[in-house]
């Protein structure tokens, strides 16, 4: 794959210095694969796009690396960069949720747990959003929701495709009421963005189950996963605990769910784009 | 006056207790030769003013378990003291029937409408069949299957929101629990009939707001309506379920609190005590708020109740920058 050779060009992608809090082998110069325990170079499982060489597993791969990938050279242009979150609540916990902003923040480089703008795959513009992840387990507090919503709004206004990366654990306590509200302005931004005859494709990343995945990102006409995806509505400790039994293997995974009809594809990281591209020039 | 349902909240004890006497009072009054009437009018008042002390001051916690009382009102008792001619519609036309999410047409001071809302049990064997009143995705498909047939038939349609939220279970993730909400959330938000969606008891989160898209929120005044239970935020930010009552405080989720955040558009006053001690005059002063918020939608035409149903959803959320 000639694409897959290139380089992230969006490199903001912060040094370990400002790295999120991963897990401590992924750091340093090597890493540990968290499934087949194979240590690997650090800088070849970067350029294979945090998919490990020996067994596949699809490591984490920061927002704005993948959008370097998989967009062509140069055409992103972010938007609504600067909308920042507030404390509605005045919310605390065993930390302020303000200090806890700001450490993500301070630690990621980013405003919130939202990446958005517009680009092009292959030639086609997209109105395109991906999750930080590692900004609060990627929860959806208003900053995100209005950030989807204007995805939506502005594909609606360009007449181009949307596209959403999902990576969440779902709404962000921390917002309470206000949270759960974005789920229902996100599903109507997407009716309202139905009205036109463009796609809403939208890619699972692992993990994304609670109120994100119970809004908008089960709301694309095309729904794409990676593989081995954790996707479901309720987390399984949650499911453990109610029915008070083990579930089952490969349970809420990207395959169960594609074998289940709830996905239209599983997409390989190094399949990514040139699946975009392929829809795209279908129903772009 | 006693509930007689003998479940009783701790806080509510102390008022159940001494009206019992007053009750058992009465009954020697009548009964025997002994006049004890200025002790029970001592008694009466002694009582009101117990209950003036006991809820005109409830913390957050104590609003959560008056919005679980079983005793509380549920869907099918409103349906009984608001509407005529309901007429149950099942199944969700895919999978199954699901009965803790039901509705139907029914009349509404004489004219067809859409009801539908969650029900609980009041018995364990009850709670058994209406799952809780937590529903699978086939109650929600079902909801927007009604929905969608009220839109058709151009009837108004009145939500009731009580539920701890969808249900967690292997069934329901293999069927698309968060599909079957999402889908919901969406047509919701574009159907061409005025909505009204209360919250009688729990407001528990997506599954809570699958039903509640409404041009109108309501909420009754002793129930909730949150993002995550408290028992579910205490376990994962304060790592102990135990402090749900703290929880509780800090998601400020009662309908005061949702009132003063402008989350909702009106709180239903409940009789002294709470719903349950007086379900018909609770149910009265729902009609009312009801009628009053359908008479003000029912000038509207399709397109402008869908704008404003828009425009209301889409304003939720608090942020700086533009
Ligand atoms: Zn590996």
């Amino acid at each position: 794959m000639a694409w897959f050779s290139k380089k992230p060009r969006i490199a903001v992608v912060p040094e370990p210095a400002t790295e999120p809090p991963q897990p401590s082998r992924m750091q340093g110069l090597w890493a540990k694969c968290e499934t087949c325990d194979e240590i690997i170079y650090r800088q070849e499982l970067e350029k294979n796009w945090m998919v490990c060489p020996h067994c596949e597993h699809h490591h984490a791969w920061p927002a704005r690396a993948r959008l370097g990938a998989l967009l062509d050279a140069d055409s992103f242009e972010e938007f609504d960069k600067e909308l920042e979150p507030q404390d509605p609540l005045g919310f605390s916990d065993s930390k302020k949720y303000k200090d806890r902003l700001k450490s993500s923040r301070k630690n990621l480089g980013e405003n919130d747990a939202f990446i958005s703008g517009v680009g092009r795959i292959d030639g086609h513009q997209v109105s395109v959003g991906c999750f930080v992840f590692e900004f609060m387990g990627g929860s959806m507090g208003s900053v995100v929701g209005e950030k989807v919503a204007r995805v939506f709004e502005r594909a609606h206004e360009l007449k181009c495709p949307a596209l959403v990366f999902s990576a969440s654990g779902g709404a962000r306590m921390q917002e309470g009421i206000f949270s759960l509200m974005q789920m229902a302005k996100t599903s109507a931004a997407i009716a309202r963005f139905r009205t036109g005859n463009k796609p809403y494709v939208s890619v699972l990343l692992n993990p994304t189950t609670g109120g994100v995945a119970a809004s908008f990102s089960w709301l694309g006409d095309v729904i794409l996963a990676e593989p081995k995806a954790l996707i479901g509505f309720a987390g399984p400790r949650v499911i453990e605990q109610t029915i008070r039994q083990k579930l089952p293997e490969g349970f809420q995974r990207s395959e169960f769910l594609l074998e289940h009809g709830m996905l239209d594809a599983i997409v390989h990281r190094k399949d990514m784009r040139a699946k975009l591209a392929q829809l795209l020039g279908l129903v772009g | 006056m006693a509930t007689g349902t003998g479940y009783a909240l701790d806080f509510e004890r102390p008022l159940i207790e001494l009206e019992k006497k007053i009750d058992e009072l009465k009954a020697l009054s009548t009964s025997g030769s002994v006049d004890f009437s200025s002790e029970i009018s001592k008694l009466e008042k002694k009582a009101k003013k117990l209950q003036t002390e006991i809820f005109s001051d409830l913390s957050r916690w104590q609003v959560v378990q008056l919005a679980r009382h079983s005793a509380r009102p549920f869907f099918l008792d409103y349906v009984q003291h608001l509407f005529t001619d309901y007429f149950e519609l099942s199944g969700d036309r895919r999978f199954g029937e699901d009965t803790s999410l039901i509705g139907g047409f029914a009349r509404f001071d004489g004219k067809p409408v859409m009801v539908l809302g969650h029900q609980k049990g009041r018995t364990t064997k009850e709670n058994m069949s209406r799952n809780f009143g937590m529903p699978r995705p086939e109650g929600y498909r079902k909801a927007l299957r009604l929905m969608e047939l009220a839109e058709r038939f151009e009837k108004p349609i009145f939500t009731f929101v009580d539920t701890m939220g969808a249900y967690p279970g292997i069934g329901a993730e293999e069927r698309g629990q968060a599909e079957a909400i999402a889908v919901n959330l969406e047509v919701m938000s574009r159907l061409k009939v005025p909505i009204i969606s209360t919250v009688l008891g729990e407001g528990g989160s997506g599954g809570a707001l699958a039903i509640g898209v409404g041009n109108r929120v309501l909420m009754m005044q002793n129930s909730i309506y949150s993002v995550i239970s408290p028992e579910g935020c205490a376990s994962i930010l304060f790592r102990d379920a135990s402090k749900a009552s703290k929880a509780a405080d800090a998601l400020k989720l009662t309908a005061k609190d949702l009132l003063e955040m402008k989350v909702i558009d009106e709180v239903i006053q409940e009789p002294a005590g709470g719903a349950h001690r007086d379900p018909p005059k609770a149910a009265e002063a729902l009609g009312k708020a009801l009628r009053k918020h359908l008479g003000q939608l029912s000038g509207m035409s399709p397109d402008e109740l869908v704008r404003d149903r828009y425009n209301k959803f889409r304003a939720f959320g608090v942020f700086s920058g533009r």
